[in-house]
């Protein structure tokens, strides 16, 4: 018989995992309250011009975006429109969100008339908050 | 005869719900888009029938045309997109009323109008930035709310957007 024994603890060593399920539900919980389940099947092809001074917009819930392709096509929500149902689409819109921000993803490319007479139906559908989007340039 | 009672533990096994819940976690990840949106924040001016037009001081309004071809009419003076900063910047030191009025050809890109945009931003950001550093001392990151509800009020942004014209 050695003299050497193996000190052994005598209790049992187990992590408890008692509580795991709770540290899941409240990263779950975290998860579904930052998620916006609306995403948009995004018919034109755009690529944003680049700025300095860009903005954060910090409320996804406000924003409502237009889409303008390098082919001159408009696009809101999943449809495409016409410029001058624009008006119309923004007076809704500005009804369900009265702070509503139009979010303008133009393509860099597109000309300012476009631009110009979609800012003209969103002043007369009353939606005057807009953001170009743009990317950070560096 | 008489059995035994058995006397049963009855639980719901619990063991399995970490992993219910970790599939629910896995899912809300997925669809998550953490993605800021950024861009240039503007607030169009109401239709032209309803509001009435503000009367500005000719000296007080600084013009800026851009044609097609990316020139830039800036006060009567031929200049290019990336000067556009140092001289508004110079511009609103001199006279801090000035009303920037932005004005684009229809055939003129975007991507140049953006950068416009861009370069009379930059002036105001640096100018606030100036007036930042002068009043408080720190740079405009590192002011407090009030503070720079301040210098925002100090050196308000005027842009106007200028009133298309009729073509037909």
């Amino acid at each position: 018989m050695s003299k050497f024994k193996k000190k052994q603890a005598a209790t049992k060593q187990n992590i408890p995992t008692a509580s795991l399920p709770d540290i899941i539900f409240m990263l779950l919980i975290f998860f579904m309250v930052s998620t916006v389940l609306r995403e948009f099947d995004v018919k034109v092809k755009y690529t944003l011009p680049s700025a300095v001074q860009i903005e954060k917009i910090d409320n996804k819930r406000l924003t409502s975006y237009i889409w303008v392709g390098n082919d001159g096509r408009v696009q809101i929500d999943d449809n495409l429109v016409l410029i001058p149902e624009i008006q119309t689409i923004a007076g809704i819109k500005r009804q369900q969100v009265p702070n509503v921000i139009m979010s303008l993803r133009i393509d860099e490319g597109s000309k300012m008339g476009i631009v110009t007479d979609i800012q003209q139906q969103l002043r007369k559908g009353d939606a005057l908050r807009i953001n170009y989007s743009a990317l950070q340039s560096l | 005869m008489l059995r035994k009672k058995v006397s049963r533990d009855v639980e719901i096994p619990t063991s399995s719900m970490a992993d219910i819940s970790f599939l629910l976690l896995l899912f809300f990840l997925v669809t998550t888009t953490i993605d800021v949106d950024t861009g240039i924040g503007l607030t169009l001016p109401p239709p032209v029938d309803e509001a009435e037009q503000v009367k500005i001081k000719s000296e007080n309004i600084l013009k800026i045309l851009v044609n097609a071809a990316g020139d830039v009419l800036l006060d009567e003076e031929l200049t290019s997109v990336p000067q556009i900063n140092e001289i508004v910047k110079n511009k609103l030191k001199a006279n801090d009323k000035l009303v920037l009025s932005v004005k684009v050809d229809r055939d003129t890109p975007y991507r140049i109008y953006i950068a416009t945009l861009d370069q009379v931003k930059q002036s105001y950001a640096d100018l606030r930035e100036e007036a930042s550093l002068e009043k408080f001392g720190v740079p405009l990151d590192q002011l407090t709310r009030e503070q720079l509800q301040e210098i925002r009020d100090q050196v308000p942004q005027r842009i106007s957007l200028a009133e298309p014209e009729k073509t037909r």
